[in-house]
Order: structure tokens, then sequence, then C-alpha cells
């Protein structure tokens, strides 16, 4: 009974996965890949991911929006060691020079190249392909203290 | 325009040193809110209507674009087609008097006896020390009638800079006093209004039984405009065709809805800062100051032939010695490679230590897609070709000396 019971949580857990259930599997069974993303009030995001204790940094689509077409993006090197606060880069605009900080401490550990040749990336994907680059992060805690979506959004309508 | 890139400086500050996202996108709002006595024009309700977003500039709340219509889109469809720009904050002024000519040349270093009627010229206003209080517009409609336009950001230096001249001129024993005084008026509330664009003339044709073919480039004129008599200039700040359009206050609202149709957009500060840099044309404040002169500005053009002998200008000894002796620096036009170099960024000769000059201003040009700028580099390294390199957060970045204007004006010379 208690085996059939166990094997029945399995599959509940397991089909409750494959339709993106928010619950969260215990670690010994399976190894889940949980993807938080987090925001600043320097317009930049951060989705974290902890299996490969990676954060990817973006600029929000609200920054992208007031910032218009973006012409050139100036990245850190590959490898380079920052912490939180740290200036990493720049976005510029036709109207505007924006630095870019370090979000979180850790090791810059790759960078979009792509955006060499394709600024406009962060105008027509600022969230996803448009991403900056990704830090191996050294204090996975400064997730906690960035701002949720909604208290993002918060900061710049108030 | 003095202060463009300074009062948008959370939006749009043209600098080296470029700022983090949250001040750009965050800082007008703030700045708004600092400033207590922000004026507007007679426009004011009719950005707002249209979607504008209001920025303080010059001590005007101005808009810096409208709706969802960004800078490139705005800069592009003045380019292609035309744009109509809110200038009210600007200063109009009026001279009047038998000796208005001679005073305007005590002034300025323009021939404007010999301008003639009803036809504008780009001038300076000098100080003593030959540099320039502000860039203008001077249109003379007679000898004895002048009308002048000067930047909003430096209303409160030029003002009482006429009226303390124009106390001595008057005075018994100025020229004034003996041959006729001169009288200024500020047209205080006028509206003004520019359109620009290819599409400029035959929108404002469309309008007018004005055969506006013969209002050439640097001519004004009263042309009747559906019923109103409007001082209409052709010229602009564009490096396009286009007009500056001077409107009694009464009648601002409802001209500006007039103009405003199709294909004559609105556009804002934003795209006039772009559009001015890529026809090389100077953002007092950013590009000129009172430590400049007209020579080393590059404006030696906006001095008359005969001034260029017989001066008689305020600030005249210095400015024509720079003429005669050649400045010690001067302002040209760059094209910089990788990112865009802003106001501030040094300039340096290859891989040389000492800076020989600063970029005043620069922009990814939506036009050429390259960045270009402007800015002073010590003479010698003025010449066309001159390869230099440019700072920009702590990197060098080649950069060529470029003639300007960066785009091939497009003005109606008939």
């Amino acid at each position: 009974m208690q085996t059939s019971l166990r094997a029945a949580l399995r599959q509940r857990t397991a089909f409750g996965l494959t339709r993106g259930s928010p619950f969260t599997p215990t670690k010994q069974q399976f190894i889940r890949t949980l993807v938080t993303k987090k925001y600043t009030v320097e317009h930049e995001a951060v989705s974290f991911n902890d299996t490969t204790g990676l954060g990817t940094v973006y600029i929000t689509n609200y920054a992208q929006k007031s910032l218009g077409d973006v012409v050139f993006v100036e990245l850190p090197k590959p490898g380079t060691e920052v912490s939180l606060g740290d200036q990493i880069g720049a976005v510029e605009s036709v109207k505007a020079a924006s630095d870019i900080y370090a979000p979180v401490s850790g090791i810059i550990e790759e960078i979009n190249n792509e955006l060499e040749t394709q600024p406009g990336l962060l105008n027509k994907s600022p969230e996803d392909q448009g991403w900056l680059c990704k830090i191996k992060l050294s204090n996975t805690s400064e997730m906690e203290e960035l701002l949720s979506e909604d208290a993002y959004k918060k900061s710049y309508e108030s | 325009m003095a202060t463009l890139i300074r009062s948008l400086s959370s939006l749009s500050r043209s600098s080296s040193k470029s700022s983090c996202l949250a001040a750009r996108l965050g800082g007008a709002r703030s700045l708004a809110t600092e400033s207590k006595s922000i004026r507007r024009t007679g426009l004011y309700d009719f950005h707002i209507e249209n979607g504008a977003k209001m920025v303080p500039f010059a001590g005007y709340s101005m808009p810096l674009t409208y709706g969802d219509v960004g800078q490139v889109a705005s800069h592009h469809h003045v380019r292609n087609e035309a744009g109509l720009f809110d200038v009210g904050h600007m200063v109009q002024t009026t001279f009047r008097g038998p000796t208005a000519t001679a005073f305007l040349e005590h002034l300025t270093p323009s021939s404007l006896s010999s301008l003639p009627a009803y036809t504008s010229t780009l001038s300076v206003l000098v100080n003593p020390q030959g540099g320039i209080i502000d860039d203008t517009v001077i249109t003379k409609h007679s000898s004895n009638a002048f009308y002048v336009v000067t930047n909003a950001g430096r209303r409160d230096e030029d003002l009482p800079w006429f009226t303390t001249q124009l106390e001595k001129w008057n005075s018994p024993e100025g020229p004034g006093g003996k041959e006729g005084p001169v009288e200024m008026e500020v047209m205080e509330d006028w509206g003004l209004i520019a359109i620009q664009g290819p599409q400029a003339a035959s929108y404002l044709q469309s309008l007018t039984s004005y055969d506006l073919r013969e209002l050439t480039f640097g001519k004004s004129a009263y042309v009747p405009i559906e019923g109103f008599n409007l001082h209409v200039a052709r010229g602009g700040y564009t490096g396009e065709d286009g007009f500056e359009i001077s409107i009694p206050p009464s009648h601002t609202v409802e001209v500006a809805k007039l103009l405003h149709k199709s294909p004559v957009q609105l556009a804002g500060l934003a795209a006039r800062d772009s559009l001015r840099l890529e026809a090389g044309m100077c953002l007092y404040g950013n590009d000129l100051d009172e430590s400049t002169s007209p020579v080393e500005a590059g404006l030696s053009w906006v001095i008359g032939k005969d001034r260029k002998e017989t001066g008689g200008f305020i600030g005249a000894d210095e400015v024509l010695r720079q003429l005669k002796e050649g400045p010690t620096r001067r302002r040209v036009g760059f094209i910089v490679e990788g990112a865009p170099a802003r106001q501030g960024a040094k300039i340096f000769a290859p891989s040389s230590p000492e800076p020989i000059g600063t970029i005043t201003s620069g922009i990814p040009s939506p036009t050429l897609s390259k960045n270009i700028a402007m800015g002073y580099v010590q003479s010698g390294h003025h010449k066309k070709g001159t390869q230099v390199e440019v700072e920009v957060r702590g990197k060098r970045q080649p950069a060529v000396v470029t003639p300007m204007p960066f785009i091939k004006p497009r003005y109606w010379r008939g």
C-alpha cells in the first residue's frame, strides 16, 4: 500500500511537472531546475538558474523602450570578477549612454557576442535573446535582495 | 538651444560619462518637480493632448517626443517627410529706429547694411573678449527694423546685454542719442513654429496663395495662411528645407492645429538634437560658449566681408586678430568608430598621452548609421581626414576629422 502510494505520488509529481506544476519536487528524486527572475531599480533583470549557479543579466523591456534604438553595447570580459554594483558595461542608444551595473556578485562566465553585430536585439528581445552576460554567483543570497516583478514595476510607476 | 543636453541630462544627456539606467529613465521627473517656475509655451496643452513627453529645457517645459514615436522614427520622419517643432521658447525680439542697423552691427560682426530686406542671416552676439554670448538669426525688414531670434537658454544673459548696450547707445552721447534711438521689443508669448522636411513646402503651399517658390532659403515674408498674415522665414535647424512661422499669442494653437496634418508629424527636442547635429549646427551651451570665438567655432563665415576689414563691433579686436593669425583651436566634425563619443569625451592624437581637444556634441547618426560628433581640437589637427582617438569609458577609439554638415542639406534655393 505504501509502495503504491509512493508510486502514485511519484506519478502525480511527474505528471504535474510536465504540465508545469508549481510544486517543487523533492531533490532526491528529481534534478529540477528552478529559475528565478528578479529585478533591480537600475532597470536590470537577473534570471538565476539554481542548477548551473548562473545568473543571466538583461535590461528590462521598460528600459529598452525608454532608451529607444540601441546602437552599441559594451560588455565585460569573460572571467572578470565583479561585485554587486560594479559598472560592467554600457548600453548606447541615439538618446543616451547608460551604464550597466553588476546586479549580483560573481564571475562573468559568458557574454552575448551577438550584441556586437546586433545591438538591436536589446530592443527586439530585451529579456530573452538580448541578454547581456551570465554571472556565476558568488553569493546566491544576493538574489533574495533583488526586487520581484511587481515591486520593480512599482519602483517606476509610482 | 543652449541647455538641451544639460536640461535633458537624465534622458538624453550627451556625455562621455554615462549614467545608470535608473537616473536616465527616472531623472526627468524629479528635475521637473524641482524646477519651481518652469515656463510654458502657448502650445503646452496642445503638446499634452498629443501625448508629448514633456521635459524641462531652457527654463521651459518642452516636448521631448510624442506618444510611441521614438527619437529615431521622428528623426527619419523629418528627413523623409515633414515635422512640426514648437520653438516658441526661443526669444523673439524686434529692434526699430533710425540707427537700428548700426546698433546691431555694433553688437554683431554681420554686414547688416548690405543685407537685402526680408533676408535672414545667422549671426553671433560677441562679448568684449571676442567670445560668443549667443548665436542668433537676424532678419532685416528694413534698415530701421529687424527681427531677432535668440536662444531661450540664454535669455537671462541676452536680454540684459541688449538692454545695457541699448541704454549706452540711446544716451545723449551715444549714436542713438544723436541720430535717433533704437527701440527694443521682446515679443513675449508669441508662438514660433518650425515645419521642417522635404514635404514642408508642399504642405504649407496647400494653405496659402503665396507662391512659396519665391521664398528661397534665408528669405522671409508675411504670408497669408488661412486668414492669418504670418511672418514666415525659410530656414531652420535640421538641414532640411523648411519654415519658421511667428504667430501672435492668441492664434498660436489654431495655427499649430492647422499645420499639424498628415504628412506633418509633431517632433520634439530629441529629434531636433540629432537632426541639427547631422546638419553640423551648433547648440549653444554644448558647442558654443562665452569663451569661444566665432573664428574658433568655424563661424568666420558669419562675419561680413567689410567687417573683416573695418571691425567696429564689440569684441572685434580679438576676433580680427584670430582671423589674421588663425585660432589656436577649431571646431570640427568627427566620425567615430565603436561606441559613440558624446559631450566631454577627450580627443587625442593617435597613441599620444596629452589630449588635443574635447567632444562637445556626439550621437549615433540615425541617417548615416555612424557615430558623428563635433568638438574642438588644437589647430594642426583640424584638417579633413586627420586620424585621432577619442576616449569613451576609458577606451581609446579611432575617429577621423570629417567635414560638416554630415548630411547634404536640402535647402530651397530656387
